[in-house]
């Protein structure tokens, strides 16, 4: 997978670049490190932002931020059996032990085997073959990406999630990444309940060299936080706001609203590009419950599935993509600042089955 | 809110009631609903196999021959079992000899550690102590610093040297944390230490430092209620990395149902101690098995019903009620004690409501007048205690009496009386050995038999063999009966959390 590319206008000074510049993969397995294509990006790092005054057709650049891929991290299901049509049914236990799910499992084992009679496949090769497939073609989709296009900034991010999910650390990585790519972030600590959650932001913003917006009293709403980080991005001519929020439990309903509060202070002054909900990977069904409440009430537009690098596969991503019908974009594989990745149908599935 | 599993298993046992008895075919059913309630809960699937097997192997036994109701038989010794793998009964902190007693957190990132940590501190200082919390965590950013918060707001101090953010050992830091807590005489140490996942080994090394370093009298496992089938593994890592003493459950104020507990509870055979429940630092408890494994089966209502009917039934009373229907002198004044209790269980409606598969019923439900106990009882209230014996005694010029004593009309007063009648009729059939019914209940309820009923019943099935029940109440009179059926529950009535 290439790069993700953002456009920002361009700037008066546009002899440079614009075309969007899409690299091909580097075939290298074990690349967790970004690779900067370092020409691109020292083209669009000299100059600087949007200027609002230019009142002239809109012309967009492309950005291209660097490389996110992610190998290793997942664990394949099938340790221990040999899987072949004997014990196809023994599929249905090892989904289920990767969270998939009861109904999924079911759901996936009788594809599989319709498939496999329709194809005569036989072989564990063949079988590993359709269930790849299977679960790739499931999680292929046009909207996989982030969305950072419309030319319209700051591209607002807003992250949000139970707690413990791993926000905060997510916030850091991909302002870290954006950053070196040659953007212009800036961070919305509107965690403004949990103990030192504001300066764990501010740590990360330090280490990926963000601006962060702080809550200026203590315990202040967190809607008006989010709201000022907006109002200094837009006026420090910033590419992209992510506003970290509260980790909360979804059956939590006075919670949950204050998300949509925060939503539309946001959207007040800028389109929200993308509502990104951060899921951990070793939550079990209730994932989906947390989905649901998320989609409804902040209308999420990805997943982030963190901590990947356990020993926990996230089958539950599988259920929400089929049922709720979003994306997932993103994926969190340890602690380090570069430990996250674009999420890729092909490279998950093959991971899980391989 | 109807569990799932509570209406499938209706769905199960709809033919079943007139058979009274299990057999394997139906066990069998029921089981694979309740495995499918188990792995929606998120029990881990190895758990699950091996608590079906056991649950089926008792349930082929003697026990369930007895049974009345097949499926509350069957969700009884679910539940039984449940919370036997969870712990049976709370386990308390153990406190060191000579204190300080150290307690050391471990877990997974993102588990909720830090938190609970602060909440520990605040628990034990509300008890006494003199708790110090020591930040271990010198990975994460800003957790010494989260910790420090934490510590100011609950007024306990917090030892640490090191800022964190990655710099620092956490095991000298440790190590100096109980120096320092022997020097300056604290009674509790509280080590609060790194995410870390079961798989990364350094890291477990690391763990395993700290311990030694330590020495701790517990060391707590802090693993999210939400997590997955993965829980296993991650118990297994922790138990074998670190060695731990007991888990806690964090996050139990979500709505997943937790099943992750029994099987951290399997695998490690360690107890549950404390639950963690909500952000505030008072939102921590002892863990209770049994409001678990109502969680975890998703049939916390009927489980909440069962006990109510045994908590409300007098059990005493009940063999009274049965000796005196025995002898044929039930009374109303007996009439009126048997609707008092039925009002103790609760709302009716609300009782009903939580019974399995009555969600037919709802629009029934809605018809069902609560005030009609009150009015029976204002009527009975006002007859004379000869009248209340001896109801035949009841002429023209009493009722009208008893009509106004109670502002009802005579109408109301002669339909009471006979239905008092068809009851004394129906419960003398029954302590013959038929039917329970409906003695004396409003109209639109369902079968709801009576203590009285209940307790005579048991006398005579005893006597003669199961009869047909579907009452939960029968229970309570069963247990009084026979003692030995349930050996491994031996505070039935509390051991149902009330919701």
């Amino acid at each position: 997978m290439a790069g993700l590319i953002f456009w920002r206008k361009k700037k008066e000074d546009k002899a440079q670049v614009s075309e969007p510049v899409v690299v091909e993969p580097v075939e290298i397995e074990t690349v967790v490190e970004s690779e900067p294509v370092e020409e691109v990006v020292e083209s669009v790092v000299a100059p600087v932002v949007t200027e609002p005054e230019i009142v002239e057709e809109p012309v967009l650049e492309a950005v291209e931020l660097p490389k996110r891929r992610f190998a290793g991290g997942i664990k394949s299901l099938f340790s221990r059996i040999k899987f072949d049509l004997e014990n196809l049914n023994e599929l249905e236990d090892i989904l289920i032990q990767a969270d998939f799910g009861v109904d999924a499992a079911e759901q996936i084992v009788a594809k599989v085997k319709a498939k496999a009679k329709s194809t005569g496949a036989k072989t564990e090769a063949e079988l590993k073959q359709i269930l790849t497939d299977l679960l790739a073609e499931a999680f292929t989709r046009d909207d996989i990406a982030l969305k950072l296009d419309s030319g319209v900034q700051p591209y607002v991010i807003l992250v949000v999630g139970v707690n413990g999910a791993g926000k905060t650390t997510t916030i850091g990585k991909l302002a870290n990444w954006m950053v070196q790519g040659g953007a212009k972030v800036t961070l919305g600590a509107a965690d403004t309940f949990r103990a030192a959650a504001v300066e764990q932001l501010a740590t990360w913003a330090q280490r990926s060299n963000s601006e962060i917006v702080k809550p200026t009293t203590e315990g202040q709403e967190p809607a008006s936080v989010a709201y000022e980080t907006i109002e200094k991005a837009i006026a420090s001519g910033a590419d992209i706001a992510i506003v970290d929020t509260a980790g909360r439990l979804q059956n939590k309903q006075g919670l949950m609203d204050e998300l949509g509060k925060i939503r539309r202070v946001i959207e007040k002054q800028t389109p929200i590009s993308e509502v990104l909900l951060v899921l951990d990977a070793t939550t079990g069904q209730n994932a989906l419950t947390q989905a649901k409440a998320f989609a409804e009430v902040a209308q999420v537009t990805g997943i982030v599935l963190t901590k990947l690098d356990g020993t926990a596969k996230g089958g539950i991503v599988y259920a929400i993509q089929e049922q709720l019908n979003l994306p997932i974009k993103l994926v969190g594989v340890g602690e380090g600042i570069d430990d996250f990745a674009f999420f890729d149908p092909q490279e998950f599935a093959t991971g899980l089955v391989g | 809110m109807f569990g799932n599993l509570s209406d499938r298993l209706v769905e199960t046992f709809k033919n079943l009631r007139s058979k009274g008895k299990l057999s394997a075919a139906d066990i069998d059913s029921t089981l694979r609903e309740i495995r499918r309630a188990l792995l929606e809960a998120d029990v881990a699937l190895e758990v699950v196999k091996n608590f079906i097997a056991a649950v089926r192997e008792r349930a082929l036994g003697d026990e369930v021959s007895k049974a009345l109701n097949p499926a509350q038989q069957v969700v009884q010794i679910v539940n039984e079992e449940l919370v036997q793998i969870l712990g049976g009964e709370q386990k308390r902190l153990t406190f060191a000899k000579n204190p300080p007693t150290v307690i050391m957190l471990a877990g997974l990132q993102g588990s909720g550690k830090t938190t609970l940590a602060g909440k520990l501190a605040k628990w034990l200082k509300d008890q006494g102590q003199t708790p110090i919390l020591v930040a271990c965590d010198l990975q994460r950013p800003n957790a010494v610093n989260q910790l420090q918060v934490l510590g100011d707001s609950v007024g306990v101090p917090v030892f640490a040297p090191e800022a964190g953010n990655g710099s620092g050992n956490p095991v000298t830091v440790a190590k100096d944390a109980i120096k320092h807590a022997k020097h300056k005489q604290y009674s509790v140490v509280i080590v609060d230490t790194a995410g870390r996942l079961g798989i990364d080994e350094e890291l477990m090394a690391q763990a395993r430092d700290i311990r030694k370093a330590t020495d701790p009298d517990e060391v707590l496992f802090v693993i999210d209620s939400m997590i997955g089938q993965d829980a296993v593994n991650v118990a297994k890592a922790f138990e074998d990395g670190v060695g731990i003493t007991g888990v806690v459950l964090t996050k139990l104020d979500g709505d997943s149902r937790g099943g992750a507990a029994l099987s951290v509870a399997q695998v490690t055979g360690k107890p549950i101690v404390f639950a963690s429940t909500g952000e505030s630092l008072d939102a921590f408890e002892p863990f209770y098995p049994d409001r678990m494994a109502s969680r975890i089966l998703d049939m916390g209502d009927i489980l909440t019903l069962i006990e109510q009917a045994q908590k409300s039934f007098d059990e005493e009373q009940a063999m009274e009620m049965a000796q005196k229907l025995a002898k044929d002198t039930f009374t109303l004044e007996d009439f009126m004690d048997q609707m008092q209790q039925l009002k103790k269980m609760g709302s009716i409606k609300n009782m009903l409501a939580m019974m399995p598969g009555a969600g037919k019923l709802r629009s029934q439900l809605d018809n069902i007048d609560e005030k009609e106990i009150d009015r029976t009882e204002a009527i009975i209230r006002s007859m004379t205690p000869k009248e209340r014996k001896d109801p035949k005694i009841l002429n023209g010029s009493r009722r009208l009496r008893i009509a106004k004593g109670s502002g009802m009309t005579v109408t109301d007063v002669n339909s009471l009386v006979n239905r008092f009648e068809q009851a004394a009729k129906m419960m003398k059939t029954m302590a013959k050995g038929g039917n329970p019914g409906i003695p004396g209940m409003p109209q639109g309820m369902p079968a709801f038999g009576g203590a009285g009923s209940q307790a005579n019943k048991n006398k005579k099935a005893k006597a003669k063999k199961g009869g047909k029940s579907g009452n939960p109440a029968k229970r309570a009179a069963e247990a009084a009966g026979s003692p030995t059926q349930n050996p491994t529950e031996p505070g039935a009535g509390s051991a149902f959390g009330l919701k």
